[in-house]
Formats: structure tokens, sequence, C-alpha cells
């Protein structure tokens, strides 16, 4: 099958199934087996869901717990391979995502810029570069040199945050993160996502929160038990989950709450 | 909102975001694998006093105890007994370590596998190339205590270690791979391979000679040279122990099988073919691996 030249994400019918596992012992697999019990079950968590988005657009992936929004985004991001079908990425893929989970408790803050920074794929010049840039976005002062152990967990989501803004991608993967972190910092976060999106990067935002991917996204798509459920237009979007009337029709609300309604 | 910018053209192929593994993809990302080993060695005495000085106590005093025990305790009469031992201690130790620490190595660093996209071969080369690295101590102890005892190096020695250290390396390495995804299916691999690497001590000729195993079997005593430990053992013997005996043409004639050579390339072949079935495990296992993680 071909694509245009400006196709960012492809997802082609994919589907992707999980095992759970009952039994894990000798001794309990032997009792279900004698018993005539099933020793595995599978579970669904994607079933041929197929879409493409095009270089600039800004989706937000919206569900219900359980829809299988995560999976998706970790077979976008690479992290696992879909089971069938296909998944197709065009350039450089970055985002708030699992940021600081490749931090190790007992390096400094430094080290583990530069550790995460590559395995995010860029090299040494390319963080020697950024590097006070990300210090300063994360903010965390004399800390630096600190085993990141010792920070709290709003510093240790911070510098998490930091390097993974500042990696130059083409496509940016947000998930349910805007939770953690003070106001100001969430602010920094949603001016960093508005510029990607100025600079045509692609967005794929993960979301409950309808005000925020009302202002941020172009698109919407929402996961229903592990298939498309809809795919088009972000009010009907958010109308069709039900997800309308409670979050931005109280005139009260604060910018802050509904950033941080991500739980 | 904010109005889009002129569109961005990526000058890339569309293709999957799986990043792309196998042990070459490794060596591609040189930068990544350095950083990852330099933060298990800078992490692992992180908080001790005594700090690195831990990998020279440690070889030390396992000498001692190999030297007290079999040396004076149950003297057999090799001559320098304890640098035969040592020869055997620092080859095993290494790939003891590389075989254990790397077959942990994936269910240790679960969170950035389950969360980032790299090639997973990383993990158990990153932990091959720690132990390489705490292979540097004992070594620097046992040039010095050769030197020390009137030992030069020879051509032939030379060639002979660098050939062991590639059969350990090799080896490890494929050994690591297999078992790395093993273990992440059953933790049981973890332990069975802790069973398996103290056979590995007595395996090779290092508490007691070559030539006793030739006294007791004869002409079976080649199917014992067919384990690339054991081979990779008397090319370190070779390289450092001869030398600092009273006749090294007499022990090398004695106590060295022939055609040592022949066997040791034998054991790098053998060594190759397990890295390849074990890239070949690995990468069928591959898949399941970041679910199974939890």
């Amino acid at each position: 099958m071909s694509y245009s030249s400006t196709t960012s994400i492809v997802v082609d019918d994919v589907s992707k199934t999980f095992k759970l596992r009952y039994h894990r012992t000798l001794k309990q697999m032997t009792v279900a087996a004698a018993k005539g019990r099933d020793i595995s079950d599978t579970f669904t968590a994607l079933d041929k869901v197929s879409f493409t988005v095009e270089q600039g657009e800004s989706i937000g992936l919206m569900g219900l717990n359980g829809s299988g929004k995560s999976t998706l985004l970790k077979l976008v991001n690479g992290v696992m391979r879909p089971d069938s079908g296909q998944v197709l990425t065009r350039g450089r893929i970055a985002g708030l995502i699992a940021t600081g989970a490749g931090f190790h408790p007992q390096l400094t803050g430094r080290d583990n810029v530069y550790l995460n920074a590559a395995i995010l794929g860029m090299s040494e010049r390319e963080t020697n570069r950024k590097f006070d840039e990300i210090v300063e976005f994360a903010d965390i002062g004399k800390f630096l040199e600190t085993p990141v152990g010792h920070y709290s967990s709003g510093m240790f989501a911070r510098l998490g945050f930091a390097v993974a803004v500042h990696v130059e991608s083409d496509i940016f993967l947000v998930d349910e993160v805007l939770a953690v972190g003070d106001r100001p910092f969430k602010r920094k976060c949603i001016e960093r996502m508005q510029q990607v999106r100025a600079e045509g990067r692609t967005l794929f935002y993960v979301s409950h929160a309808a005000g925020s991917v009302k202002k941020m996204c172009d698109r919407v798509i929402v996961l229903e038990k592990g298939r498309v459920g809809y795919d088009g237009e972000v009010t009907a979007g958010i109308k069709y989950l039900k997800y309308d009337g409670d979050d931005e029709e109280r005139p009260d609300e604060t910018e802050d709450e509904e950033y941080g309604a991500d739980v | 909102m904010t109005d889009q910018a002129t569109p961005r053209v990526i000058d890339a192929p569309l293709s999957s975001p799986a990043p792309a593994a196998g042990l070459l993809e490794v060596f591609r990302r040189r930068y990544l694998l350095k950083l990852l080993v330099r933060r298990e060695i800078s992490a692992r005495y992180q908080g001790s006093v005594l700090g690195f000085l831990w990998s020279y106590i440690n070889p030390l005093s396992q000498l001692f105890i190999f030297w007290f025990v079999m040396g004076k305790i149950m003297d057999r009469g090799t001559e320098n007994f304890a640098i035969h031992v040592f020869c055997g201690l620092v080859v095993v130790h290494f790939f003891v370590e590389t075989f254990n620490a790397g077959t942990r190595s994936i269910v240790r660093n679960k969170a950035l596998v389950r969360k980032m996209a790299m090639p997973r071969e990383m993990f158990p080369v990153a932990s091959m190339l720690v132990s390489l690295y705490h292979m540097g101590p004992q070594l620097l102890i046992m040039v010095l205590i050769c030197v020390g005892m009137g030992w030069t190096p020879t051509v032939t020695g030379m060639a002979g270690f660098v050939l062991a250290i590639a059969i350990v390396m090799l080896l490890g390495t494929a050994l690591a791979l297999m078992f790395a995804c093993a273990n992440v299916f059953f933790r049981d691999v973890g332990s069975f391979v802790t069973i398996l690497t103290n056979f590995v001590r007595f395996g090779v000729p290092m508490i007691y000679p070559f030539t006793m195993v030739e006294e007791r079997f004869g002409d079976m005593a080649r199917f014992y040279l067919f384990n690339p430990i054991a081979d990779a053992v008397l090319l370190v013997q070779q390289a450092f122990w001869v030398g600092t005996t009273k006749h090294p043409d007499d022990v090398q004639a004695h106590h060295i099988p022939d055609h040592l050579f022949a066997y040791s390339f034998l054991a790098l072949g053998i060594s190759i073919v397990a890295l390849v079935i074990g890239q070949v495990v690995f990468s069928r296992l591959e898949n399941r691996i970041p679910e199974r993680l939890s």
C-alpha cells in the first residue's frame, strides 16, 4: 500500500492481544490441568484499529480506562510491536511519555540527563548543545549534581519532561502526564505543546481532559474496547464520549483544573 | 487556534517505529552503550567507603583462599600454584559475572525495557562490558605479581590471551542473550543460572592442573578440551603462569595440552555459533518481553 509523502503515522489494521496468565507456578498449573480449567486466557487490547495521521495534525486520543489508549501509544512509540497489521511512522519520535523512566536513582541529575537523552536518540553533541536549556526548563537549580533518588517527585518529573521536550522530533506523543507538576510548570508544558504544534510537528495527545484536548487538537480519535469508536472533529468527539458538559460549561473553572483533569 | 506554519516536510521514509534490533544495532549506538556501561559501573560502588578498591579486594581475597587451601593444605606440588589458580579465576570470574548479570539484565532494567524504544540486546551486552571492565584490576594485580616473579610476555602467550578473552566475551554474551529473555518468562532461570555457574569453577583446570585430567582420563581428556572456558583458562595460564615457572619450556610441554590453539579456535567457532543462536532466540522472544515484564 502506498501513502502520500505527508503521512506521518499509519496504523493499519492493528491488533494486539495479551496473554493473561492465571497460573504461574508448576503446582498451580498442575492443579488447573487436573481440574480441566484453562491455563491461560487472552485479552484483546486493540482490535483491527486503522487510521492515518498527516504531518502537522494534532490528534487527541480519548477513551475510557482500559480502552487501549496506552497500548496504542506504545505501538506508535515503538516499545511494542503489533500482533497483526502494521504501524508506520515518519521521522523521529519523542514526547511526554514515560518521562524519567530511564532515570537511575543513584546517578546525579546531570548524568541522568545525558543518559536519558541518549536513550531518546540524541547524540553527545546534541545533548551538550541543549544541556543548559534543559536544565533551565527543569528548574532544579543546585540539585543538578545530586543523585535523582533524593529528588522530590515534582523535580523528578520536571527533569524527565525537560529532556523529553528538547528532543528534536517530528512526532510528539503526550501521555496523560500533565497531572504532575505545579501550575507554572504545567503552563510551561502547555506552551511547549503549542509550540510543537506551531512548528508543524505531529502531536498525538492522550487525555481525558476535554478542555485541553479542545484547545490543543484538531481531530479526536475515541477508542472503545480496542476499536475506533469515533474519528473526526473535536467537539463532536467529546460529545461522543459524553465528556462534554462537565468540563467546560462551568464558567468558574480555572485553567489549572482544565489541564489537570488528566487522571 | 494557533495557526499552522507552512507544512513541515520530513525527509524520512515511513517505517516501523520499533527500533532496529540486533547486536549490530547495539554497536551502531555505541554512545548509548557507553553511557549504560558507565551507569552500571558508577552506580555499583556508590555509597561505599572503599569504593572501587573492592574490585581489588575481592579477587585478592579469593586468590588468598585458593592459594592457602589448595596450595598449602592440599599441596600437590604444582609450581606457583597461586598464579595457576589466579589465571583460572580471572577467566571464570569474567565468564560467571557476564552470565549471571547478563541473565538478570533485562528484568533488572524493566523500567527502561517496558517504556523506552531501544534495542534490548543493549542490556546483556552492557553487562558483558561491565564484567570486562571489572577484569581490569584483576589483570593488573596478576601482571604485577608475574613481573615480580620474572615473567616476560611472549607473542604466542599474548595472542592466546587475546583469543581467550574473545572466546569468553562471545560465549558469555551468547548465553546472556538466551537466558536474559528466558528469565523474563520464568524467573526460575536466574536461579538455575547461578547453579550452572557453580559447575564452571570445577569444569576448568583452575584448582587442579590439566595434567590430572589427562592422567585420569587419558585420551578422553580431549573431550574436556571441547569446553571453551577450559580452553580459555589454559590459554591464560599459557600466557602468564608458564612464564613464571623456573623451566617454562618443560612446564609448557607437560601442563599445557598439545594443539591448544586448534582447540581454542574450535572454541571460538562454537562461541560464534552460540552467539548466532542466541541472537535468533532473542529476536524470536523479544516481542513478548515488554508485556511480560509487569
